[in-house]
Parts: C-alpha cells; sequence; structure tokens
C-alpha cells in the first residue's frame, strides 16, 4: 500500500506541459544518400505520418512523484523525451523550474574506455554538474557504488552488475531537482534494488520531484502521488494512481475479441458431442477476453450432441496458468415436467450464467466436459482450455482467489504471572 | 528548493548548445582531453604511431618531389615546408573525416540524454587540434634543425591557425549534420578531402605550377593560408598570398568561400541539430 502522504497539489508548479504535439514521419521509402537526392532532386519524401502526441496538458507539482503510463507506443517515451530536451515538439509548451536530469537509459555516455573515475566525472557534467562539482562528488559515487576499489579500471573490464551500480551511484549524486525516469528501477540484484529503493524514498523526503515512465503498475501503485495514462498520444486519465493502474489494465485486456481459441479435446474424441460457440460476455453482450478482478465472470457455451446424451453432467472447471484446479462444479439439464432427463442427437445444449470471481488478478483457462448417465467416469466430451481469460485488478495475495477474511490482530497485554 | 528556482523556464527542445553555454564548454573540455589522453598515455607507442602517418607521407613525398621533380631546388626550405604542410593538413583532414561519422557515433548519448550536439563534432576538432599541437613541436625542431633562424613573424602563426581552425570547425559541422540524413557523406567527403589535398599549395608553392593552375588554385579558401603559415614560419621570401593573386577574384574568392562556409555551417547546424535525435 502506498505510504499516505499529503497532496503535494497545493506546491508551485514546476513542470507545465501544454498542448503538446508531436508527428513523427516514418518514411516508407527515405531518400537518405546524397546521391539519390542529387539524382532525384524533386522526388518528395514519401511517409506516413505517426501521430504520437495529439496535445498533451498536465502539471506536476514540487515534490511530486509522477507516474506515466500507457501500452507500448502510446507516447510515453516520446513525452518523456521531449521534457528532456531530447526531441523537439511540434506544437505546444514545456515550461520547468530547477535543474533537471534525465534517465532514459543508465549508463548512458559511459565510454568503456575511460576509467571510473573519468566516466563520473564526465556524466556528472552531462547531468549539469560543474565539473569542479561533478569531481567533489566523485568519491560519494564510488561509495554508493560500492566501487571504491576499482576507481581507477576501465568500465570495460567491469561486470554489467558493476557498471549498473556505478551508474544508478551518479544519478543518486547527481542531485538533480526534477528527475525525468524511464524503467530503470528494476535493475541490479534484490539488495541493490532494496538500495535504490530507499533512495527514492530519500529523495521523496527531500523533496524531490520524480517522473516516472513505467509498465509496471505496482510501482506506479506503490511509488507515485498521482499518475497519467496516456494512450494512442492523448491524456486518458489524470489523478489517482490507483485508478490510473485500473483503467491501464482496462486499456490492455479490452477489445483485444475474436481469437481463435486452440481448445484440445482430453483423450476423448469429440464423437459424441462437439463444441459450437464458448466464449465470455460482459454486461452489455459482448464478447471479452478478460474480466475485471471482482465483476462476475459470464459464460455462455454451445454444445451439439451427435449423438444422443443420457442422463448427461456438464462440468466446469476453472485452473490457473499452472494449471492448478481452482475450482469446478456440475450442473445438469433441467428438463420440463415429464420430459426424459436426455438430449436427443443433433440437438443443442446451451449452458449459460454467471460466476461468483474471486479471482486475483493473472491469467486462466476453461474446461468443460460433458459425461453421461450421471457419472463421471463416462466421459462424452472432454474440453481442455476451452476458453481462457484473463483477471486484471490492483488487489492481490497469496494464491489463486481472494477471500473475505474477518480477522483481527491486537495485542495481548502479558499478564503478571 | 528556493523560491527563486521555481521560476518556470521554457524548454526550447534539443538544439546546438542545449543546457547551458557553461555545460557545453566543459563537456567540450573534458572529452577532448580524455580522448586525447587515451591517445597518449597508457599506449607507450602511442604518440609514435599518430606521428608515424604524416612522416610516412612527408617521406614518400619528399623523395617523390625532389627526385622527380626539382622542387627542392626551386623551393627554400621545401623539406621542412613540405612536413609544415602536411601537418597542417594532416589536422584539417583528420578533424573533418572524424567528425562525419562523430554524431552517428555518439548515438546512444544523442538518442538517450540531453546532450548539446555541437559539442560532439567541437571535441573531435579539439583532439585533432591537441594532435596538432603536439606535431608542430616536431616541425619546430625540424625548422630549427635545418637551420632556419627564429623569426618575429613565428609570432603571427597563431593567427593562421586561429583562421584554419575556425574553417576546419565550420567544415566539420557541416559534414556531421549532414551524415545523420545522407549516409553516403563519408564516402563523398574521402574523395573530395582528397582532391583538397592535392588542390591546396601543400606539396607545392602555388606560385611554381603556372599561372592558369596558379590563379585557379588560389581561389581556394585554404590556400592563402598555407601561403601565409609559409611566409611567416619558413621562408619570410615566399610570395604572399597577395603577391600571388594575379587580380581581384583570388583576393575576393578565397575569403567570401571562407565566410559562406562558415554562415552555412552554423545554419545548417543550427536547422540539424533539433531533428538529429530522430534521424538516428
Amino acid at each position: 500500500m502506498p505510504p499516505s502522504r499529503p497532496s503535494r497539489l497545493h506546491a508551485p508548479v514546476v513542470i507545465e506541459v501544454r498542448d503538446l504535439v508531436k508527428t513523427f514521419r516514418i518514411p516508407s521509402h527515405r531518400v537518405d544518400t546524397l546521391k539519390e537526392r542529387a539524382l532525384h532532386p524533386l522526388r518528395r519524401d514519401a511517409h506516413r505520418e505517426l501521430r504520437a502526441l495529439r496535445g498533451v496538458s498536465f502539471d506536476v507539482h514540487d515534490g511530486e512523484f509522477f507516474g506515466i503510463v500507457g501500452r507500448n507506443g502510446s507516447g510515453k517515451s516520446t513525452l518523456l523525451k521531449i521534457m528532456s530536451s531530447i526531441y523537439g515538439a511540434d506544437a505546444g509548451r514545456i515550461r520547468m523550474a530547477g535543474r533537471l536530469a534525465p534517465f532514459i537509459e543508465l549508463g548512458v555516455g559511459f565510454n568503456p574506455e575511460l576509467t571510473s573515475r573519468e566516466n563520473v566525472v564526465l556524466n556528472g557534467v552531462m547531468m549539469g554538474l560543474g565539473r569542479r562539482e561533478a569531481q567533489r562528488r566523485l568519491d560519494a559515487v564510488l561509495d554508493f557504488a560500492e566501487l571504491r576499489d576499482y576507481t581507477d579500471l576501465k568500465l570495460k573490464n567491469y561486470s554489467s552488475g558493476m557498471m549498473v551500480r556505478l551508474a544508478f551511484a551518479v544519478m543518486v549524486e547527481a542531485d538533480a531537482d526534477i528527475m525525468l525516469v524511464d524503467e530503470v528501477l528494476a535493475v541490479g540484484d534484490a539488495s541493490f534494488a532494496q538500495k535504490c529503493m530507499d533512495v527514492f524514498h530519500e529523495k521523496r523526503r527531500a523533496g524531490r520531484t520524480l517522473v516516472l515512465v513505467t509498465h509496471d503498475m505496482a510501482t506506479v501503485q506503490s511509488f507515485c502521488d498521482r499518475a497519467l495514462l496516456i494512450h494512442d498520444g492523448e491524456l486518458r486519465y489524470l489523478g489517482d494512481p490507483e485508478e490510473t493502474a485500473m483503467r491501464y489494465y482496462r486499456l490492455n485486456f479490452r477489445g483485444a475479441d475474436g481469437r481463435a481459441h486452440e481448445a484440445t479435446t482430453a483423450g476423448v474424441p469429440d464423437v459424441n458431442a462437439r463444441i459450437v460457440s464458448a466464449r465470455l460476455e460482459d454486461e452489455v453482450g459482448g464478447t471479452v477476453e478478460s474480466v475485471e478482478q471482482g465483476t462476475p465472470i459470464r459464460l455462455e457455451v454451445v454444445l451439439e450432441a451427435r449423438q444422443a446424451l443420457e442422463a448427461p453432467i456438464f462440468g466446469i472447471h476453472v485452473l490457473d496458468a499452472d494449471g492448478v484446479t481452482v475450482f469446478g462444479f456440475n450442473r445438469t439439464l433441467t428438463p420440463g415436467p415429464g420430459e426424459p432427463e436426455r438430449v436427443p442427437a443433433g440437438d443443442r445444449v446451451r449452458i449459460v450464467g454467471t460466476i461468483e470471481n474471486r479471482l486475483l488478478p493473472g491469467r486462466y483457462f476453461i474446461h468443460v466436459y460433458v459425461a453421461r448417465n450421471r457419472t463421471q467416469g463416462d466421459m462424452a466430451l472432454h474440453l481442455v482450455r476451452l476458453l481462457d481469460f484473463v483477471v486484471y485488478g490492483t488487489r492481490t495475495g497469496a494464491g489463486s482467489v481472494l477471500v473475505d477474511a474477518d480477522v483481527e490482530v491486537s495485542v495481548e497485554v502479558a499478564q503478571p504471572s | 528548493m528556493s523560491g527563486a528556482a521555481l521560476e518556470l523556464r521554457e524548454v526550447r527542445g534539443p538544439s546546438a548548445l542545449g543546457g547551458g553555454r557553461r555545460r557545453a564548454l566543459e563537456l567540450l573540455y573534458l572529452i577532448a582531453v580524455t580522448e586525447f589522453r587515451r591517445n597518449y598515455v597508457g599506449t607507450a607507442l602511442g604518440y609514435l604511431w599518430s606521428l608515424v602517418r604524416p612522416l610516412m607521407l612527408f617521406g614518400v613525398l619528399l623523395v617523390v618531389f625532389t627526385q622527380a621533380f626539382d622542387l627542392g631546388d626551386r623551393v627554400v626550405n621545401y623539406p621542412v615546408l613540405l612536413l609544415f604542410n602536411i601537418v597542417l593538413f594532416t589536422f584539417f583532414q583528420e578533424a573533418t573525416t572524424q567528425a562525419v561519422t562523430s554524431i552517428v557515433n555518439q548515438e546512444s548519448v544523442v538518442r538517450k540524454t540531453q546532450f548539446p550536439r555541437l559539442v560532439i563534432p567541437l571535441a573531435v576538432v579539439l583532439t585533432s587540434l591537441f594532435n596538432l599541437g603536439v606535431n608542430l613541436v616536431v616541425v619546430l625542431c625540424f625548422l630549427l634543425f635545418s637551420g632556419v633562424s627564429p623569426m618575429w613573424t613565428w609570432l603571427l602563426f597563431p593567427v593562421v591557425l586561429a583562421l584554419l581552425v575556425v574553417f576546419t570547425t565550420a567544415v566539420a559541422m557541416i559534414l556531421a549534420a549532414l551524415h545523420p540524413r545522407f549516409r553516403d557523406t563519408g564516402v563523398i567527403w574521402g574523395v573530395a578531402a582528397m582532391a583538397l589535398f592535392y588542390a591546396t599549395p601543400v606539396l607545392y608553392p602555388i606560385e611554381v605550377v603556372g599561372d592558369a593552375l596558379g590563379d585557379l588554385l588560389a581561389l581556394n579558401p585554404l590556400s592563402p593560408l598555407f601561403g601565409l603559415a609559409r611566409k611567416w614560419v619558413v621562408d619570410p621570401g615566399a610570395p604572399g598570398p597577395l603577391a600571388v593573386a594575379d587580380g581581384w577574384p583570388q583576393v575576393v574568392v578565397p575569403a567570401v568561400l571562407f565566410a559562406a562556409v562558415c554562415v552555412l555551417a552554423v545554419w545548417i547546424f543550427n536547422r540539424e541539430a533539433p531533428r538529429i535525435a530522430e534521424e538516428l
């Protein structure tokens, strides 16, 4: 759970982004030699336009930890690069207060031929420190990275772990007012990752502003005061990180309908019955492949009997990604009064209804089987992985399901014996 | 943060000197110095190797032009002049050739940090300038050794040097800015630089090639620089650029070309700098 902090919205604005527009021209036939240009001086570059940002506006306040989330290609990295003065914007403007240090990738600008000492100073200056200042902080950087014994070793002889530590240390000691960070948190071994987290919390206490671009919703939720969701170059949501994460998941898992399912029959060929259709629905009857945590799973399966099914049992099992059954149930026909409990050959059976959803976020499969004569041993049809779906949400826990538990913890005062 | 630091400033996007002049200068200095040190310190033969190329060239050309042709007899102090010219031209050629790919080579820095773009080609020129300084020491020894006595006009050499550095920087900027867009810039420049080597009075003083050709070569903006360097450093009796000029075109055209290259460099670089990250 994110540590509750007073809102920073009253603090002064340190990053002001207004109506930012960026369009990339993706050349389909690119004229990239002077020779071609000279031979065809009038040929226009054929290109299509990719509108990476379509008028994005937001403010970041002093001392805020601000998340930017979105799917691949949503424009979030473009936004960060424009804020970092790596790309220029086509329209709109950005204003910032204070010294800025962008971290698009750890260790950019490190020269493997130079020693760590030289690299640290060079990198410090790149991040806006003066040369003297960078030299002065050299010791602190090397201490933080725990690389004091390797000061004069060329960087090419460093292990990748050492390199990452050094890069991170430079970033920490660069001590910028505003840090723009692109997915670099998950680096190094566990103890170093912990150290990084500590540093970010430290920076937060020190009132630094941090803008973080990430896919990792757990980081956004545990870290950010506010977050924005960007999709197709447009701002879709700005505010509470929990809500941002939820909307991100919805974007990710909705709308990818109509994918063919690779249902396989397990040992029982479909001579007795065959599947006609199987799908999960949303409230309005549309097909979905994902279900929001806590909302009921709506299932519709239609089967066709190829041979008459006497006293059939229809079973539904839900399995997790590891193939472990989470729960299952079965149903029998509900025939009208006086009608036999059978499905004549050629008739269809429709299994439909809602299932309570206590599943934790993750991927799940549905198996469907049909047995005859009220015995589960007499299998008529067994469809493995008939459906697969994703539960998305933000509440996590151990295992596969979330249960209500009325459990309290209290301290018992020790009785003098 | 203090209240003053919270004043919002416009972010203007990437540019030639983005991030402040002071930062750009410090980066330029640091990069050039570390690069230079890397070439010379640590490798025992580093400095020797960098001398081998101009010296080899010098040796071959000296034999050709004194034995096959009689330049040795017609030009005062020809061997020293030849070495001096080769060292100067090597600076121009080395700096411009390395500048072509400099920005593409620094791709990750350009695409992932807020790095003043101009620093990249300038650092290449500055490193070459350090090399030139070392090579000039060798030229000085050679000068004194071959009996040229020190002259007060040696003090004027920095003027020539400054003009040469400005011209080299301008060409380097143009090439570095063009290469990300036009990837054959390097090939074209390789040929052009070689042509320029022969079209500049490096191997020969301009007055020995005859009037017609001489007039043509005098249009090259590098020609007056080499002429001045020769007159001021090696042979005070040599005709200066104004003396070899047959008319006003030989005076005006090099100056105009020189200025045009400089203006073009600034214009092209400023135009391309904001877009370089996207072109890579």
